[in-house]
Formats: structure tokens, sequence, C-alpha cells
């Protein structure tokens, strides 16, 4: 069987990020960019199918020549192929969705992993998108997977506990922290990766639906104010919360 | 090839310069060896970290497992060809592997001791039925291995050893016994490189299963530091090891000891550096969020000094460090290319330049003792508590400057290895040092003051190996064979010669970054800067600490007047660049260097 995988190249989540001139973009000067966590899950969950029942697992990712960097640590991993959708146009997750998918048919995959959300954009749709485009059943934020023949049994994290759910291929399951424990890329996969070919496809976006207008940081917290060190201090705390911070 | 662009004989940056298209920096580090650092440093945070304490209590098998996990990642075996089943990965492969090593403390210390001096001898040694039976399962971590050279009475002195070995009568084995100290991995290894002397006074190596009859181990050390590193002694009596067990030749024994050595001392240098890149992340980190007087310390100028000066201590010795890996590297695929062996290959390369990584073993091993003991500093009290890393680094990072060699026996030993390769003719210092007499007689020229991109540092560090050259050509004259009984005048220039290899070590990566351009160019431009000149200010002082024992009169005078010509460099505003260097990390909150 084959399994497609996607994966993003995402900024690393310590590296202090800086908005970048154009205000669109983050300034990429000094950022290190890795696999986004999520897809991690996602491949080791196709990778422990290739491990026991035997696919070909095929990563895909959409972006310019350095998303390659996150495609070859995949491959390392252990996926077999990659495909690098190739464009530097801006996309909203309906026109990434909609590349995936296309990708996915003529691959003739049946069952997808996806993280549930990429930690740049944290849009968390993706998936469901694909899954709703190529007509496959849908489970997100999936904490277990078991696949038996064609049948699916998984249980996804919602609020206060788990759902177990039941479902049949063509699926697309996007991924939770819980899902599994990644695997290392050990020394023999990384050499073995550097054989591995990715395909490189130049694609174009199709319309956007959301427009990115700007980037814009969070507010600065503004700094403690130290009123008193006794209780001589209470009155004016009690008036600036009724006045100021308005919480009681 | 020009003369410029062929890699330096061992030494041999002593008197020349170095093209900086030709060094190893960390720039030059492939897809490939980023990933595997990736790995390394992902499996150190994942698997070692966490388990720290349990390790340093020597928690039954921990160690053993983690070392099992490491050789699954191919980690154990990277070093190793792959006719053995490893991955036969190129010395600067290793060199990267070994540095994101550095932070993983008694680990570490197993790691380095299995895959370096635990498996090099019968990798360089062996016979090719030892290689085929050691190797693939050393590479895997299915045995593990130790290095057996010191005893209670032999340490430095390490060919006193008085382990002995007898021929059986019938010729089948050899009888050993002895005592051997201090051995890293000695409470579990499954194979020991052992030294003793065949018939009382032939040196020898032997590869002895820990499960012979005769064969104890003693109780663990009770250690300062890395004491989750298994440490013991052990007791050879009548241990009958098979003669196929004998390493190498009957007599040569020295040769594997030494020559693995020179490996052992360079990637120590590599750890080192690595770890201590790791602690300026965490004492960044610390000084970012630990507030005083309403404002974190790192916004204080006596903490942006100390983050500076890690920095620029750490950046100094990463860049020696891959110059160095650089340097051993391509004499390797250059003797390949002449038909020699990888082992022979391997062990020649690394003899070429031991000075370089007795260098590195030093410089390392006290840059990261700098940088851990600031970071203790730099947390306060906090560095005092167990509860906080920055305790377990500082007692863990001392015993850096005490194996494989201590830092003055390695000081000893660069100038030894100098003078003797000059006298055998491997390499000229003599012409240079007389040329240089004759310098001192003249006049000195005053060109125009150069402008281009370090290009006035470069012309202090030219001036600063005549320094060297013209001290060590004067007490070499003064005491010719006798020049080993002065210690104290040996320490002196060994000290130059580090700073002169390391600050051009830096001086070269930023020279050949400037092609490629790098947003960190002007940083590494101003490290430079700030580190030559406290450079030739040591330089400066060691010199004339050494002139003085054993000048006079007119020598004296003479000589005190080419130092201060030799070491002359104009002033940078440390302050404000030291300032700017720590701003940058402490804004990104790591080392970006």
């Amino acid at each position: 069987m084959k399994i497609v995988v996607c994966v993003s190249h995402v900024p690393d989540s310590a590296a202090k990020i800086n908005i970048g001139a154009d205000e669109k973009n983050i300034d990429k000067n000094g950022v290190s960019f890795i696999l986004n966590p999520y897809d991690e899950f996602a491949l080791e969950e196709a990778l422990k199918i290739k491990d026991s029942i035997g696919a070909d697992v095929v990563l895909v990712s959409v972006g310019g020549d350095e998303v390659k960097e996150t495609i070859r640590k995949g491959l390392a991993m252990g996926a077999d192929s990659g495909i690098l959708l190739k464009t530097n146009a801006y996309r909203d997750s309906i026109s990434t969705a909609k590349l995936i998918a296309e990708e996915i048919k003529l691959q003739g995959a049946n069952l997808v992993f996806l993280g549930k959300q990429s930690i740049d954009g944290d849009n968390g749709v993706v998936g469901q998108l694909v899954a709703e485009i190529l007509g496959f059943n849908s489970v997100s934020v999936a904490v277990s997977f078991n696949l038996n023949g064609d049948k699916i049994v998984a249980e996804r994290e919602i609020e206060g506990g788990r759902e177990v759910v039941e479902t049949s291929l063509p699926a697309v399951i996007t991924a939770q922290k819980g899902l599994n424990d990644p695997r290392y890329a050990s020394l023999k996969g990384i050499m073995a990766a550097k054989k591995k070919v990715i395909d490189e496809k130049e694609v174009t976006v199709s319309e956007i639906g959301v427009e990115l207008i700007k980037l814009k940081k969070p507010a600065q917290k503004q700094a403690g104010k130290i009123l008193g060190k006794d209780s001589s201090a209470v009155p004016e705390l009690v008036r600036l919360l009724k006045e100021e911070a308005k919480v009681i | 090839m020009s003369e410029l662009n062929k890699s330096l004989k061992g030494g041999e940056f002593v008197t020349k310069a170095t093209n900086p298209q030709t060094v190893f920096i960390p720039e030059d580090i492939t897809e490939e060896q980023k990933l595997m650092a990736e790995t390394t440093l992902d499996f150190i945070e994942k698997e070692v970290v966490p388990n720290l304490n349990d390790i340093d209590k020597q928690k039954p098998g921990l160690i053993l497992s983690l070392l099992e996990k490491a050789g699954e990642l191919g980690l154990l075996g990277a070093a190793v060809p792959e006719e053995y089943e490893g991955l036969g990965e190129s010395f600067n492969t290793n060199s990267i592997i070994s540095m994101s090593m550095g932070a993983s403390h008694s680990f570490g210390v197993a790691f380095a001791a299995h895959t370096g001096i635990g498996t090099l001898p019968i990798l360089y040694y062996g016979t090719e039925e030892q290689k085929k039976k050691y190797l693939p399962k050393l590479a895997s971590g299915e045995l593990k291995a130790a290095y057996c050279l010191t005893e209670p009475t032999s340490g430095s002195d390490a060919l006193s050893a008085k382990t002995t070995a007898v021929l059986s009568e019938d010729g089948t084995h050899y009888v050993l016994n002895g005592q051997k100290m201090w051995i890293t991995n000695g409470g579990f290894a499954d194979i020991l490189i052992t030294f003793a002397k065949v018939d009382g006074d032939k040196f020898t190596g032997f590869i002895i299963p820990t499960n012979s009859e005769g064969f104890q181990a003693g109780e663990e050390e009770n250690k300062m530091g890395i004491k989750g590193s298994s440490t013991r002694a052990l007791f050879l009596d009548n241990v009958k090891v098979p003669v196929e067990n004998v390493l190498g030749e009957i007599g040569k024994g020295h040769y594997i000891a030494f020559n693995v050595l020179n490996v052992g001392r360079y990637k120590l240098g590599a750890m080192t550096t690595g770890g201590a890149k790791h602690y300026i992340d965490v004492a960044v980190n610390y000084a970012n969020e630990r507030k005083q007087f309403g404002r974190e310390i790192s916004s204080f100028g006596a903490i942006k000094h100390k983050l500076a000066e890690m920095a620029i201590r750490t950046f100094v010795a990463e860049a020696s460090t891959l110059r160095t890996s650089g340097l051993i590297n391509d004499k390797i695929a250059e003797l390949q290319g002449q038909g020699k062996t990888y082992s022979e290959a391997m062990i020649d390369a690394a003899e070429e330049y031991a000075i370089e990584s007795s260098i590195m073993k030093i410089f390392g091993s006290e840059v990261l003792d700098y940088v851990v003991d600031e970071l203790v500093q730099i947390h306060g009290g906090y560095g005092y508590s167990e509860e906080y890393p920055a305790a377990r680094a500082y007692r863990d990072s001392r015993i850096n400057r005490i194996f494989e060699g201590t830092n003055e026996i390695n000081r000893l030993l660069v100038i030894d290895m100098l003078v003797k390769r000059s006298m055998k003719g491997r390499i000229d210092l003599l012409g240079p040092a007389m040329a240089i007499q004759k310098e001192l007689m003249s006049i000195p020229e005053f060109g125009e003051k150069p402008t281009g991109l370090l290009e006035l540092e470069m012309q202090s560090i030219a001036q600063a190996k005549k320094a060297v050259l013209m001290i060590a050509g004067s007490a070499v004259q003064k005491f010719m064979q006798k020049l080993g009984n002065e210690q104290e005048i040996i320490m002196y220039l060994t000290d130059m010669i580090i700073d002169i290899y390391t600050a051009e070590s830096a001086l070269l990566r930023t020279l050949k970054v400037a092609q490629v351009g790098t947003k960190n160019l002007e940083f590494y431009e101003k490290m430079c800067k700030v580190y030559l000149r406290d450079a030739l200010d040591r330089i400066n002082t060691n010199g004339r600490n050494a002139i003085s024992a054993f000048a006079e009169d007119d020598e004296l005078k003479l000589l005190m007047l080419g130092m201060k010509r030799f070491t002359k460099l104009d002033p940078v505003n440390s302050v404000a660049i030291r300032r700017e260097i720590a701003n940058k990390m402490i804004e990104e909150n790591k080392y970006v260097y």
C-alpha cells in the first residue's frame, strides 16, 4: 500500500521570531527550521505500518527549495521518497489542501497522515480539507490508530477525555502528540536518505480565499506595579482593581 | 597547487601562514552532517538528560542500555568502516558527532572511552580476524570496551607499567599479572585493551575478555565528578590470554598506546568545545530569566562581559577544533590516495597532527572549565545547588584537564614534538628562527597600515610567531638537549603557541566565511579582534617570563625589545565589543556563533 505523509517546514518552536520588513513574512535571519513536530507523529505512524505490513511511504510538502531540508529529515527517519510541490507564493489553507489533494490523487494513496496542525500558521484544517476534497474519511487529532485490513479504529482527543471512532480506508488522519514516540533518524537512515529521490514539481497556487494583510506581534505585557509592602496598600489595590482593571 | 593551497604539515603553523580557503569551518558542515548532529543532540536531550540523576547513581544497567541505544542509532559505529558493519563516516563527520556529544556528562565519558580508546586500537592495529570478531559488536554496542594503560604507579609515565605477560610453555597463551587504575567503563566492559610487558621489557597490547578467569574488577571509585561513569581498578591474577589476542606486534604496544591517544586528545577537544556551546545556552537562558533589582541580570555589564567572554573563547575553540579536524581528515584522504590502508592512513594522519591534537586537548578542556565556572557564577547561589544543571556541569568538566594525558604533560609534549620534528628535518624551525635573529638586529620597517578585513590582525599573528621562534631558538641554543629540564620555560612557550594556533584559527574561519558572506560576519570579526589582543597580551607576558628565566645583559635587552616589537597591536574598545557580542545572544536567548 502507498501512504502519503504531508510534512511542513516550520520555524523551531524555540526560535525568537521577528516580523520581516514586508510585514507579511517572518524575518528568517538566524531562525532555524524544523520538521513540524506534529508531522513527526504522522510520519512515525506511517513508518510503523511500513514496519509491520509493508508500505511505500511518500512525503509531500509544499513550499520553496528550503523545504527539501525537512523532506530529507523525513527520508532519514525512513520514508521512501519525497515530493516537493514547489512554489514560493502565499497560500491559505484551502489552496494548500487543493495542491496536496491533487498530488495524493496522482499517487493513488488511500491513507494519508498529517500533523493536526503546523506550528507556524496554526490553522489546523488542511487535513480535513484534503479529506473533503478527496471524499476520504477523516479522523482528526488522533492519539491512537489501528489499521486492520481496511478498517480503522482510532482514538481522538476531546475535552476531558477520549473518543473511540471506527472508519475505513480511504482515510485522512491528523496526528496529535501522544499518538506514538517518533523515532530518531539513525546515521544509517541519514546516509540512505542521500540516495532517495525528492521529486520537484512546479505548481501554481489557485485562487486565495483568505488573504494575509499583515503579521503583528502580541502586545507587550505591561510591567507589574508594586503599590506597597503592607496592608496600607490594600485600599489602593482595591481601587485599581475596580477602576483600572475593572475586574471587581 | 601553489604552496599556500596545500595543508601545512603538523606543527608547521608555528612558522607558516595558512590559506583561509583550506581550513574546515563550521559553515562547511553538510546537510547530512547537520542531521547526524541533530540525531546526537536529540538522543542526549531525550534519553540522557532526563536520566542524569539515575546515571550518576550508577543505576544498574542504565548506561549499558543507553550505549546500546546509541549503537542502534549508529553513533557507536560511525568511525568503524562498513566492512566491519560500521558506517565508515569521515573524520570530520566523527568530529561533529563528538562535538554534539559534548554535554552528555558521564554518558559522554562512557561513549568516548568505548568508541575511542576502546575501539580504535583494534581498528588500527588488529589483525583481520580480530577486526572481524570485535568491530561489528563494538559498533552495535553488543560488546563494550575499556582501555587499560594507567597503573597505580604509572600515570603520566605510562611506559613504566609493571603488569607482566609471560608466554606459556606450549606457546598458546600469555599469562598476565598486574593491576590497572582509573579504568573508565571498568565496571561493565566486555573486553579490555590492556598493556603489559612481555619478558619484563617488551611493552605490548592485548585484548582481554573480562570473563577470563583471574580477572577481577575493584570497587567503583568515589569521584569528584562524572559520577555516573564507571571507574575502577582492575586486577589481573594469572589471567590466561590466547596468543591470538595479542594486539599489534610484541614490544610495539607504545605505538598503540600513544597513537590512539593522539586521536583521543583531539576528540576530547571536540567534545569539550561542544559542551561549552551548550552551557552558554544554559547561562544565557538563566541570565535572561533571573531578575534582580527589577531587571534581568543579563542586562548588567558584569554579566554581559562573562557571557561575551564565554562566547569568544568557545567561538575560537570551535574554529580551532574543526581546523584541526580538517587537517587530519584531508591527510587521511591524501594517504589513502597514496595506497595506504584506512588504518595506516588514520594512524599516520593523527600522528602528523599530534601537536595540534594536544593543543586542542588543552585548549578545549580549559575553555570548558572556564565556561562552566562562569556558568556557576552567573547562577549565583543557585549555581551551587543540585537543583540546577550548573553544579553538575562544573564538577563533570574538571576531569578533562586530567585524563588523556594531563594538560601539563600535553604542554611538555607540544614543545618536545616540535623540537624533535625540527631535529629530524620534518619541519624547518631553524631557518625561520635564524631569520628572526637577523631581523632583530635590523631597524623595523614601518609599512603602510593594512586596511583589509583582519589584515592587520593576520600580520600580528605572523609577528607573534616570530616571538615564539625567537625565544624557542634562544632557549634551545642555551640549554641544548637539557631544555627538557626547564619545564617552566616549556609551559610558557606552549601557552604562547596555543594562543597563536587558536587565534589564527578564529581569524582563518572569519576570513573564509567572509568569502561566502554571513549575517554573523561582523560579530566574528569583532570576536577575533578582542581575542587576539588578549592573546597578544598573554603572549607578551609569557614571553617575558620565559626570557627572564635564561637571558642576561645584552641578550636580555635584545629579546625584550623583540617581544615588544612582535606583540604590538593598537587597542580596540573591548567593553563595547563584548556588550554587542553578549546582546546578540541575549536577544536570541542562545549561543549564536
